[in-house]
């Protein structure tokens, strides 16, 4: 068997051979793994392949293997979000996409490593250790779905789900070279996705071709009534899959241009864009003048409603537990001892931004900058179909590089950011090289608009080689 | 007469009511059914806040807060939403409680009470909706417990957490208060009060006009008029003795009656209150009118009522209002033509209420019985829930009965209140126990025979009788009474022998 | 920005025990984030409703129908401490 399979190659190989024998085979491949990208795999993966050969289960996505951020709920299925404080925690319920992949057939092969709770950019702060860029194991895989991206890029898996609160889908598809979708906010349910940040996040699908993750979009996407802020917007993905973007018009923001924007990045997305121009669609220069203020108004928010997110692991009902003369000597060093470095960093700065005095000043400003932000995509939008902009000012960084400074961590979300104020959709596509590791281009679409969005995605794959590149064999 | 308040007391309550006649709690489709139930079998990932999970508000819990709210005589808010309110404690399973901040879905409004000196209005600042935490035991008493047994059956039950003005000059007043709204609640038919748990009253109290002290988990009405004459009592010595009262939060000890400071570094709090992003917004106002027109008739309404439509005292009209069942059992007694209202107040208000409390039952709902008529029926509980096998019942037709057979001379007066007795007691219909026991007045003959009797075995008191001695008379009238076992009319007796004697 | 006592009552406020030697620590490191968080004072926000939620959705609500809870057994199967069916912690204060 071959890595880098698609959904529809993975389906003629079951087609010809059984899913069991795909499933053992990535199985097998995931056992031989140096990148670190799972956190473990699943007992029941062979169990639901058997199944798939004999009839029992079909649907849609019957027999194809995915890969699972370790922060989305998994009956039976350990999840941790790559932390000690959630250590041994075995959820006794499915999230809503996983009910939804387990109808139509999928096979959920395992879970991916990932930042504590989602709060990174590289895979770092995970307790299980970092997981290395298949494209270069001395460079981290983005994050905070680093194992998501990573095991797709290095074929153990087809496709994945990753989570998406301030670019955690995004980064790491644009880090390890493959594609991954933010949907519009409500657009996927999040119930039994572990919450950071719940009015920014969304969950979202990583694969090596935009067909793809049509399909899981297919599957994941639309309504459930567990999560209020679902909405029933029925969109249908894979009739998005049309490879023509005569008359769409492509916005492009200045301030996703701006200083520290790695050179070849830069020339990367340019000429995407060009390529765009050159199969009909036109572009202009955009204003988005609140961008230069979404990082600070993000940390802000996304870290308050982290430190009460977070306030449930207290080692009352799960997890581990330290010793302590009362309860709440008990829950606070529970809390110091197993939340890592970062985690508790943001708790921490959470806290005080939402404490008496100074609510007003961080909290409360930082929502009404996200009006502005969201104001700026509104008028943006009155003009353009879709916007575009480097995903990550820079390449994948080195392992070690920014540990020790948590700002310069947090300045390389600067382009992904304003979309989760916003509760834009936005995909990264593949778009070329720097130095050698992949770039990724950033489409961003109106709200619910994630047919524009794929179809100008599924477009430019159609019509450049750059989704091809693999890992050791840059195009 | 007004009263002077010589302590300067100020009373404010909040009432936590827990609305346990939903089917399923505030966020989750748990059932709210858990109370004789295993610790821990009434919950799910939502109320138990396993990592992931999210609430979804239930639509009948707001319509009962809107419900509670009008009956209260609040503004219902434009528009509402929940907050976290970020604390730490083992009940909490998310460590924060979802509830209402800024814009609580009841506004101000205003409980009607019997005051000191006469009727009082006492202000309602607002209502809000909150989930309820778990429920705690500890092993040991609270400061030297060897741990903390948790059961999360409770956790996101919806409550509504009436706040009101310290508008209470007394603990007395404060019962008063709780009462009534009790009463109110009752008729909203939103919540069971006999459930252990379902009222919760946290007390603010200042004397003097000095700073307040709150005072916590207390448990019952009882308790809170126990806890206020302790505070009261506590916080009027400290002065005497030259001390101060501080802001601070005491914990009600029900086993000792005395209250105890509670301040800890735990108890230390910055709440960080922010809208639930997990929530979407409610806007609630126009379904007030919708909500509105399901309030049944309230208390007041009612009491004036009576008052005007039926002949009876003030005093009747309050005992008889002051709950729905009772209410709805009167008039069924009231409205028929055979029944003197004023007579059916009497009986309904001072005897079968006074049998009820004596055997400290409580009225337990209409039946739905679909044979008998709307209201005619009253199940009756332990009250007090030590015996909660007790019930018994009895049907508005029974006194219907009763009444007319006293009014037509059938059974005594006496006869009747034994009948009601008995089928408290035993159960069976008026007729059926009239007959059964024998109730029904003798036959004439029968207490002529006994007269006769009486006259020849009591010589000497009839020689005395006819000398002139009236006492004589009382004597021989108790003879007849007793061999007639007491059914014969003592006047009937009388008449009966004096014509006797006289011939 | 932050001093030293404020990383204390703070840590004490979200229940994260630190320690004299972190604090110190923390007090560095939060305020060079919490500086960067004041360029936000440059926004002028006079008038601006802030953004809770981006879906301007209202009145999402569900019907009072009972749905299946947990087994007792999934409840307490990832606890510390059980005893009796119920969760058990260490006492209270």
């Amino acid at each position: 068997m071959t890595k880098w399979l698609s959904i529809s190659d993975v389906k003629e190989i079951i087609a010809a051979t059984s899913a069991e024998e795909v499933t053992a085979s990535y199985l097998e491949l995931i056992e031989k793994s140096s990148i670190n990208g799972y956190t473990c795999t699943s007992d029941g993966a062979l169990d639901t392949a058997k199944m798939v050969d004999k009839g029992e289960v079909a649907g849609p996505l019957a027999g194809v293997p995915i890969a699972i951020k370790d922060n989305i709920s998994t009956k039976g299925l350990a999840t941790t979000c790559s932390s000690k404080i959630l250590e041994g925690y075995v959820p006794p319920y499915d999230a809503h996409v996983i009910e939804r992949l387990k109808a139509a057939g999928a096979v959920i092969i395992g879970k991916t490593n990932m930042d504590e709770f989602a709060m990174g950019t590289s895979t770092e702060s995970s307790c299980y250790g970092v997981t290395l860029n298949p494209w270069d194991h001395e460079r981290v895989p983005g994050g905070s779905s680093g194992g998501s991206a990573a095991v797709v890029a290095a074929g153990e898996s087809p496709i994945s789900l990753g989570s998406d609160t301030g670019g955690s889908v995004r980064c790491p598809a644009a880090f390890c070279g493959v594609v991954g979708l933010k949907p519009t906010y409500g657009a996927v349910s999040r119930y039994g996705l572990i919450s950071y940040a719940n009015s920014l996040e969304q969950i979202g699908p990583m694969a090596t071709c935009v067909e793809d993750i049509a399909a899981v979009m297919d599957v994941i996407g639309g309504y459930d009534a567990r999560d209020s802020t679902s909405i029933d917007n029925k969109i249908d993905y894979q009739a998005a899959l049309v490879d023509d973007v005569k008359g769409l018009k492509i916005g492009v923001p200045d301030e996703y241009f701006g200083e520290g924007v790695d050179s070849s990045t830069e020339k990367a997305v340019w000429d995407a864009i060009a390529k765009y121009e050159e199969m009909g669609a036109s572009w202009g220069k955009v204003s988005m003048p609140n961008t230069k203020y979404a990082l600070a108004a993000y940390y802000t928010i996304a870290m308050s409603e982290a430190s009460s997110n977070l306030a449930r692991f207290d080692g009352t009902r799960y997890g581990p537990r330290s010793e302590g003369e009362n309860w709440h000597v008990m829950a606070s060093r529970t809390r110091a001892e197993n939340f890592g470095k970062e985690v508790q960093r943001r708790i921490l700065l959470g806290t005080y931004a939402l404490s008496a005095g100074y609510q007003d000043k961080y909290y409360l400003k930082a929502l009404q900058v996200r009006t502005l932000v969201k104001q700026d995509f509104e008028k943006a939008f009155a003009n353009f179909d879709v916007l575009m902009a480097p995903t990550m000012p820079l390449p994948a960084f080195k392992i070690g590089e920014k540990v020790e400074d948590p700002l310069s961590q947090y300045l390389t979300d600067v382009n992904t950011v304003p979309m989760n104020l916003a509760g834009v959709p936005c995909i990264s596509v593949p778009c070329g090289s720097s130095d050698g590791l992949p770039v990724g281009l950033q489409i961003i679409g109106n709200h619910f608009d994630e047919a524009t969005l794929i179809r100008a995605a599924y477009s430019f794959e159609k019509n450049t080689d750059h989704h091809k590149a693999r890992p050791g064999e840059v195009a | 007469m007004v009263y002077e308040n010589p302590d300067g007391v100020r009373i404010g309550l909040e009432v936590h009511v827990q609305l346990n006649k939903l089917n399923t709690k505030l966020f989750c489709g748990c059932s709210t059914d858990y109370h004789d139930s295993e610790p821990n079998t009434h919950v799910c990932p939502v109320c138990l806040g396993l990592p992931g999970a999210l609430p979804v508000i239930n639509e009948k819990a707001v319509e009962y807060a809107m419900k509670i709210g009008l009956a209260l005589g609040c503004d219902i808010v434009e528009q509402t939403q929940f907050h976290r309110k970020n604390y730490y404690y083992p009940d909490l399973p998310k460590g924060f409680q979802t509830t209402q901040y800024d814009f609580p879905i009841a506004g101000e409004g205003k409980v009607v009470i019997e005051g000191e000196d006469g009727e009082r209005d006492i202000g309602i600042t607002r209502a809000h909706m909150e989930e309820d935490p778990g429920r705690l035991q500890h092993m040991g008493s609270i400061d030297k417990s060897k741990g903390t047994l948790i059961n999360y059956n409770r956790s996101g039950m919806t409550l509504i957490e009436i706040v009101s003005e310290p508008d209470m000059r007394s603990p007395k007043e404060a019962r008063r208060y709780l009462d009534k709204l009790r009463s109110i609640l009752d008729y909203l038919d939103v919540f069971n009060g006999d459930l252990e748990g379902a009222m919760r009253v946290d007390a603010n109290v200042s004397v003097f006009m000095g700073e307040r002290v709150e005072v916590k988990n207390i448990s019952s009405f009882k308790g809170a008029e126990r806890a206020l004459l302790y505070e009261i009592m506590r916080q009027k010595n400290q002065i005497r003795r030259g001390g101060e009262i501080t802001l601070e939060t005491r914990h009600f000890d029900e086993a000792r009656g005395v209250t105890l400071s509670m301040r800890t570094k735990e108890t230390e709090n910055d709440y960080r209150y922010f809208p639930e992003p997990d929530l979407m917004p409610m806007r609630v106002a126009d379904r007030v009118p919708a909500v509105a027109a399901t309030l049944p008739e309230l208390p007041d309404a009612k009491r004036n009522r009576f008052l005007e439509e039926y002949d009876m005292t003030d005093m009747h009209a309050k005992a008889l209002t002051s709950d729905q069942d009772i209410a709805d059992f009167y008039e069924a007694v009231a409205q028929n033509e055979n029944i003197d209202s004023k007579d059916a107040a009497v009986w309904v208000a001072d005897i079968f209420k006074g049998e009820w409390n004596y055997r400290d039952l409580a009225i337990h709902g209409r039946t739905n019985d679909p044979v008998t008529p709307p209201y005619s029926w009253v199940k009756l509980s332990g009250a007090n829930r030590k015996d909660p096998t007790i019930t018994s019942s009895i049907g508005s037709d029974d006194l219907i009965y009763i009444i007319g057979s006293v009014n037509n001379g059938e059974i005594s007066d006496n006869s009747g209140i034994e009948v009601i007795r008995i089928i408290l007691d035993e159960g069976g219909s008026a007729n059926e126990v009239i007959d059964a026991k024998g109730l029904r007045k003798v036959e004439d003959d029968i207490v002529a025979t006994a007269v006769s009797e009486t006259i020849a075995e009591n010589e000497a008191a009839v020689q005395d009788y006819l000398g002139g001695a009236e006492k004589s008379l009382n004597f021989l009238v108790g003879q007849v009474m007793k061999k007639t076992k007491g059914r014969a009319d003592a006047r009937q007796a009388r008449e009966l022998l004096v014509a006797a004697l006289k011939s | 920005m932050i001093t030293k006592d404020e990383v204390e009552h703070v840590g004490w406020l979200c229940r994260i025990e630190i320690n004299d030697a972190e604090a110190e620590e923390y007090a560095v490191k939060l305020s060079s984030v919490l500086d960067y968080f004041g360029q936000l004072d440059e926004v002028d926000t006079e008038g601006v409703e802030p953004t809770y939620h981006v879906a301007d959705i209202m009145n999402v609500f569900r019907e009072d129908v009972v749905t299946p809870s947990l087994d007792q057994k999934d409840v307490l199967t990832n606890t510390a401490e059980e005893k009796d069916g119920y969760i058990k912690a260490p006492r209270i204060i």
